[in-house]
């Protein structure tokens, strides 16, 4: 579009996917046109749902069984839309080539990195497997992972989430692709391994001129990397432009939407009267790793003697990447788990008492759970699920009484409460959060712990549910632990905060002293690779 | 990645469950819902059948003993004379003229001594006539008229080597085979489930110790275990149900418990614990419910299976006793007399070897509905 000098080596003209399904007929995208030059990166930007994973998916011929394509995917001057299998994968895997947003599952657990690498140059490329082990191990030096000529022979349980998607990328660069789709490539990773995935694309685009396109719903990813920017949302594309255009002057209102969808905020404090509702003293969890029974014991500390004092009302953020034990100090707090120490709970303490002890102060001290898919059981209804506590911690309460109460809660979580009949799999992804929520607010309890709760929802919805949840401790008093990765969120909701590296506290203080100015390493290195994008956004809003 | 859905514009109070999913793919299979009427069709026969069939089935034809199936009414018009004569020959009667008038015999008997009016109940007992009268008798009473009609019976599977109706037997043995099949399932998942469930949620030392009871079951050769139950308590009904619901619980305990191991690492789990629900309310609420897809498919698979081991313990003899049975005896009856008359194998084959293959179309069909790959 800006330099017609470049050639366009994938153009996807008028592209419309249909679903079949039991009730009818599905139209996830609805004409879409986008192209792409080489060296260029784009950037197809919407909320889930809004169709932009299954427009590549269509362009690649990786639909589900149900889905109907129409409309033209020129490459090289020839429409591969609707190719036969054969054909289309001489081009799709080698020219055109994809990586996807989960590292965990895109490897086969059975086999080592060199081997999976290999394989696909052998089959399709026709190397011998000791020319192919070579060409893998220069991948993965492409691709930076330390002591490569090790890695090649290790098994991908035995490499971090970051690790694995390199190994994914080196396998998308095997034949030198002219194309490499990365849907939202990092969303399941940390911060910290996110930063670093995103300067290893750019780098080897800048080295190897193949041309990217980038599916996320993360702006700050957009703005960081790509040329030019597609938002998407219900299927259409509804604006188009240069980054730095859609950043600084955003026609469309949903564009808008989506660069004000930040967080924002601050959470009023605590008076210092308010009084102590849970301490912890050094609590400590361990497990257990491989005692075999002639191995030696080998113990891991997930956490590793942390104190702490919560008033009422207070929200403390526990802050960390993946493995750095925050979750299991969240179920400790809570005596899910066994741990050492000692948590006082309203004067009690409540470290060492057995599951029935526990079963009577369950209904003041709630969890909630990051994958508001998983922690909804698909069986029952959602009036069943959230009444469920009520039967166990109000047994006198009618069946109507109980629905009532359901109704009251997920009116507090701004839900119709006409829908309490309907099953989870029938709500999005905020939705069903809210319904975790109402589940544990019918209750009313005093202290929640809120384990990642916005981190597998879109930006927009993040919002919507950290306002909610703000509100709802205004409303009642609450007192949360709020664990998560995402620092904008914490700092959007926190008093305090707690920053946390492999079972230790590293920093902890207000979140306005740790925020603005970190003191230790590990804080800063956070900050730095989550807030180089928002202070990028801080300025164009 | 949702989609939304452009049909789901009006909020109807009532949710789609996952069962109402599996329901409608369920019977958007056609082989599954073709099987669903044969299986309705066979039930209600074996139900119904012997209530509105002409015979019972254990009434003994002594002149229909293994008469081929047939669509046309016994006795054939070849037949009746004979026995005609054979009937008057046990009257110690003559028959001078044999005339056949439509359904009706005349015949015109002689005696050398006094003809007894009684005489006619020998025509009678013969499944050939029925109401047989004596008209016009002499004067000497040494000859008379023999009036009888007909008794025309439809044999359509024929009958067995006792003379039984084949149709009326398949029937009965159909209610007997589908009560074994449902009920020791029922029985079997009812304990496997519950078994599974509890040592899988349970977990550690429990769990070993309730496993290791399904291991030392499980090696109990099956056939020993019911000729021992046999032995001791004689043969009956209930011990059918008793010895295949022992075995058969085994294997479902072993799959509820492994479903239960995944289960109880899911979220939803560690919610209700959180929430403080007690584990008997975690196992009935949570675990059981999610883990009824597989066992729901294993049903259908177990209640062909059962209808299986009822027919091999009743071939070896252990099963059912006469005059009651089941498809088993009478499929072994019928290999029996495979050489002479097949019809005897036949029948109850086609019945027993539908309705298996119905279950097991069931059975698939209930698996592609409940867990659907691309969902």
């Amino acid at each position: 579009m800006t330099s017609e000098t470049k050639k366009t080596v994938l153009s996807i003209k008028d592209l419309k996917v249909d679903f079949e399904t039991a009730t009818g007929t599905i139209n996830a995208v609805q004409g879409v046109d986008i192209h792409v030059q080489a060296g260029e990166t784009v950037a197809i930007v919407g909320e889930s749902g809004s169709g932009k994973s299954q427009t590549m998916m269509a362009a690649m011929g990786l639909l589900a069984s149900n889905g109907r394509t129409r409309g033209e995917v020129i490459y090289e001057g020839r429409n591969i839309l609707g190719l036969p299998v054969g054909k289309l994968n001489k081009i799709r895997g080698a020219k055109i080539t994809m990586i996807f947003q989960e590292p965990m599952t895109s490897l086969d657990p059975l086999y080592t990195i060199g081997r999976q690498l290999a394989e696909p140059m052998v089959v399709h490329g026709g190397l011998s497997w000791k020319a192919a082990k070579a060409k893998a191990l220069d991948l993965l030096k492409l691709v930076n992972i330390p002591e490569p000529e090790r890695k090649i022979n290790a098994y991908p349980y035995e490499m971090s989430g970051g690790q694995r998607q390199r190994v994914m990328i080196a396998m998308s660069l095997a034949n030198d692709p002219d194309v490499l789709i990365a849907d939202e490539p990092t969303t399941a990773l940390d911060v910290t391994t996110q930063a670093q995935i995103l300067d290893l694309l750019a780098d080897l685009q800048k080295r190897l001129g193949m041309a990217v396109i980038f599916i996320t719903h993360d702006l700050g990813i957009v703005r960081r990397i790509a040329d030019r920017v597609y938002v998407m949302k219900t299927g259409e594309v509804v604006e188009n432009g240069d980054t730095g255009q859609i950043f600084n002057r955003p026609a469309h209102p949903y564009t808008r939407m989506l660069l004000d969808a930040e967080p924002t905020g601050h959470k009023l404090p605590v008076p210092d009267s308010a009084p102590v509702l849970l301490e912890a003293q050094k609590v400590a969890v361990e497990f257990e790793l491989d005692s075999g029974f002639l191995k030696p014991r080998h113990v891991l500390r997930a956490v590793d003697n942390i104190s702490f004092s919560l008033r009422k009302g207070q929200t403390l953020g526990i802050v960390g990447e993946s493995g750095s034990g925050k979750s299991t100090l969240g179920r400790a707090v809570l005596n899910l788990l066994p741990a050492g120490g000692r948590v006082v709970f309203h004067g009690q303490q409540i470290t060492g008492k057995s599951r029935a002890e526990m079963r009577a102060l369950r209904k003041d001290m709630q969890l909630i759970f990051q994958d508001p898919f998983g922690s909804l059981s698909p069986r029952m209804t959602v009036g069943q699920i959230i009444s469920e506590g009520l039967m166990v911690h109000e047994p006198s309460l009618s069946g109507r009484q109980r629905d009532e109460r359901a109704c009251q809660a997920l009116e507090e979580v701004s839900l119709d409460p006409a829908m309490r009949n309907r099953y989870p799999h029938e709500f999005s992804g905020g939705q069903r959060q809210r319904i975790a929520i109402a589940r544990t607010m019918v209750l009313k309890p005093e202290l929640v712990v809120l384990d990642e709760p916005t981190s597998a929802l879109d930006r927009t919805i993040q919002k919507q549910v950290v306002e909610l949840l703000r509100d709802l401790q205004k409303a009642h008093g609450l007192t949360y632990l709020f664990i998560s990765h995402d620092l904008a969120v914490v700092r959007a909701i926190s008093d305090t905060v707690m920053v946390m590296q492999r079972g230790k506290v590293v920093e902890a203080g207000t979140a306005d002293a740790i925020f603005e100015a970190p003191k230790c390493d590990y804080t800063k290195e956070l900050i730095g690779a989550a807030m180089l994008t928002q202070q990028q956004m801080m300025e164009t809003a | 990645m949702t989609l939304t859905a452009t049909s789901s514009a009006g909020a109807p109070a009532k949710g789609r469950s996952l069962w109402d999913d599996a329901r409608d793919r369920l019977l958007a299979n056609r082989a599954a819902v073709a099987s669903i009427i044969v299986l309705l069709t066979i039930g209600l026969i074996s139900v119904f059948g012997p209530i509105l069939s002409a015979h019972h089935y254990d009434t003994v034809y002594r002149d229909y003993v293994k008469v081929p199936a047939s669509l046309e009414a016994y006795p054939k018009p070849e037949q009746v004379e004979p026995g005609f004569m054979s009937s008057a020959k046990r009257a110690r009667l003559t028959v001078e003229t044999f005339e056949r008038e439509g359904d009706t015999i005349v015949a015109k008997v002689t005696s050398s001594r006094d003809i007894d009016p009684r005489a006619v109940l020998y025509f009678d007992r013969s499944d050939l006539f029925k109401n047989t009268e004596l008209t016009d008798m002499s004067a000497d009473n040494k000859s008379a008229t023999v009036r009888a009609d007909i008794n025309f019976m439809h044999f359509y599977f024929g009958t067995d080597a006792n003379g039984r109706d084949m149709m009326t037997r398949t029937f009965i043995a159909g209610r007997v085979s589908l009560t074994i099949g449902l009920l020791a399932t029922f029985v079997a998942i009812s304990i496997g489930v519950l078994y599974g469930a509890t040592s899988g949620y349970l977990g550690g030392r429990v769990d070993q110790m309730m496993m290791r009871v399904v291991d030392i079951l499980y090696s109990l050769p099956f056939i020993f275990f019911v000729i021992m139950l046999v032995v001791f308590f004689g043969r009956n009904f209930i011990l059918m149900f008793i010895a295949v619901g022992a075995v058969e619980w085994l294997d479902m305990a072993r799959i509820v418990r492994g479903q239960t191991l995944t289960i109880k690492r899911q979220e939803y789990v560690q919610a209700a614990e959180a929430l403080g629900v007690a584990d008997g309310g975690i196992v009935r609420r949570h675990i059981i419910p999610n883990t009824l897809g597989p066992v729901v498919v294993y049903m259908t698979l177990l209640v062909p299976k059962v209808i299986l081991l009822e027919s091999f313990l009743s071939f070896l003899g252990l099963g059912i006793q006469e005059p009651m049975t089941s498809w088993g005896v009478l499929i072994s009856e019928g290999a029996r007399n495979l050489q002479g008359a097949p019809w005897m194998l036949i029948f109850p084959s086609i019945f027993l070897t539908s309705t298996l293959f119905a279950l097991n179309f069931i059975g698939d069909g209930l698996r592609d509905a409940l867990d659907p790959k691309d969902r």
